[in-house]
């Protein structure tokens, strides 16, 4: 790890104007930062801790209906907040799917935001990566390539963004409020991770000093309460990032699909909401045969980065089943064990739903 | 240019000066403090063998910048057992074969007094282990840790309704 200079500011402005001179990083928890500037990956010149920063650390309703949640608020905290969980049990089971319970606690959500790819690539500084080094190359493209992105990946990478937690927020219409040295601005979570393009070491909309200092549900996006879910698959059964996952919301009168919400993780650079595949539910029964309709949809455009073809129908098959069990509706205890997706459906019936 | 920054460490106040903002709460407990309880493993958070507990909550002491924690209270292994009276997870660990080489223990231990605290497992086998995922074992111990904690909850259970009544 290199040496830098730690500045611990009293306050926001404080925090802004010093994070806004070249080569400063924030720290809230490090959980990932400090992985990282011990691997040398990233070398910040000069620490910013906002820990100790006043009332970013509340959960809040404002008076429109929406949530808002302070970017220094724990995971954990957030998960296991009764009435938040109650409201938006897929952010809840999504946030307790990710790392473990020691992260969980330390970590902030506005840093699981912001957290880095798990491209092995990336990690290894003996190897040739553009997002570590611009103009580098790919190491990944003719190399180990399994895991990485299906959708609006570029030739520069295919790295993917390994968030939990953004996933649900994409489908939920989460806002994130930004402050920095120009002032306050609000982006929604679906534009604040960038496409990789040519330039894939710029992975958000940030600018040097800006600071992510909530994150916003709408009032609405309780509505899907009763029949929501995040479905992880992962090479083990707890404590691994995803191979591909999926939110899926109903909001389902007389049995019908009035909105439907779709999101899929670990498949590209950014949460990715399947608007499309949203659409192709609206108005339809809640069965298999137009869930497996809307997952072939989500993946419409997707294509293989490298020997990662089998990712497509992996995905597809996890928003199928991420579909039907929220049609079984939200489980009444989080985490929502057994976490394999293998386990059985609840309520699966003969007809066919246990393996989809 | 020193650093100064106050914790409260297994129920003791200490005033603790060191040079060099990169220093971890586990190189501070381990390189300057003589605590060796807790363990340096993968040092990257990703093994759990140095899991304390910070104002209560268990986290991965490696992860975890000391400046940061100015004013924190900690526990780590060293202050779990009353004299010569252990903690009774460490008593469950023992009774229940929970460790084999011992290295991962005090980690082990460290996590399944914050489970416990946290109250979401109960005895059901299955979340114990979801719970308790953040800690690698690699002799395989995990059958004997699993007994260990819900032998260690239950009692922490009986401990409370004995206080209640």
């Amino acid at each position: 790890m290199n040496r830098f200079d730690y500045i611990r500011p009293t306050s926001l402005d404080e925090a802004i104007a010093a994070a806004s001179q070249p080569g400063s990083a924030f720290l809230a928890a490090g959980t990932n930062l400090l992985d990282l500037m011990k691997g040398n990956i990233t070398r910040p010149d000069r620490i910013v801790d906002i820990t100790k920063l006043p009332d970013l650390d509340r959960i809040e309703t404002l008076e429109d209906g929406s949530t808002r949640i302070g970017a220094l608020v724990k995971n954990a905290d957030l998960a296991y907040h009764e009435d938040f969980a109650a409201r938006f049990p897929a952010v809840a089971e999504a946030l307790l799917s990710g790392a473990s319970a020691q992260l969980r606690n330390a970590a902030s959500v506005g840093g699981n935001l912001l957290q880095r790819t798990r491209c092995r690539y990336f990690y290894d500084t003996a190897s040739a990566c553009n997002k570590r080094e611009p103009g580098s190359g790919c190491d990944s493209l003719e190399g180990e390539n399994a895991g990485q992105a299906v959708l609006g990946w570029s030739p520069s990478c295919i790295a993917t963004h390994p968030s939990d937690f953004c996933v649900p927020l994409a489908a939920l219409g989460a806002i994130v409020e930004i402050k920095g040295p120009d002032g306050s601005r609000d982006v929604a979570l679906t534009d604040f991770h960038r496409l990789p393009g040519d330039r894939p070491d710029i992975e958000t909309v940030l600018a040097p000093g800006e600071l992510v200092v909530a994150i916003r549900l709408p009032a609405e996006a309780a509505g899907f309460a009763a029949h929501s879910r995040y479905l992880k698959l992962r090479e083990r059964t707890s404590y691994a990032f995803a191979l591909v996952s999926a939110a899926a919301m109903l909001r389902l009168e007389d049995g019908v699909i009035a909105e439907a919400r779709i999101a899929i993780g670990s498949v590209a650079a950014k949460p990715w909401r399947a608007k499309s595949a949203e659409a192709v539910l609206k108005g339809m029964k809640a069965e298999p045969a137009f869930f497996e309709k809307a997952a072939r949809e989500a993946f419409a455009e997707a294509k293989p980065s490298g020997d990662n073809a089998d990712k497509i129908e992996l995905g597809r098959r996890i928003v199928a089943r991420a579909l039907t069990l929220a049609s079984a509706g939200t489980p009444t205890e989080m985490p929502a064990l057994p976490a394999s997706p293998f386990a059985p459906l609840p309520g699966a019936s003969a007809n066919g739903v246990a393996h989809v | 240019m020193d650093f100064s920054i106050s914790l409260t460490i297994n129920g003791v106040e200490r005033r603790i000066t060191f040079d060099d903002p990169r220093v971890t709460l586990l190189d501070l407990f381990r390189e300057r403090l003589h605590l060796t309880g807790t363990k340096k493993g993968c040092d990257r958070g990703q093994c759990g063998a140095c899991t304390i507990l910070v104002d209560g909550r268990r986290i991965n002491s490696c992860l975890a910048l000391a400046l940061s924690h100015d004013g924190a209270s900690i526990t780590t292994i060293e202050g779990l057992a009353k004299d010569d009276q252990l903690h009774p997870v460490q008593a469950a660990f023992i009774e229940n074969d929970g460790f084999q080489c011992g290295f991962c223990t005090p980690g082990q231990i460290m996590s399944a007094v914050g489970l416990i605290a946290e109250g979401h497992a109960g005895t059901d086998p299955e979340r114990v282990r979801e719970g308790m995922s953040g800690n690698l074992c690699r002799c395989g111990a995990y059958a004997g840790i699993t007994k260990a904690v819900i032998e260690a909850q239950k009692s922490a259970g009986e401990a409370r309704t004995g206080e209640a009544a």
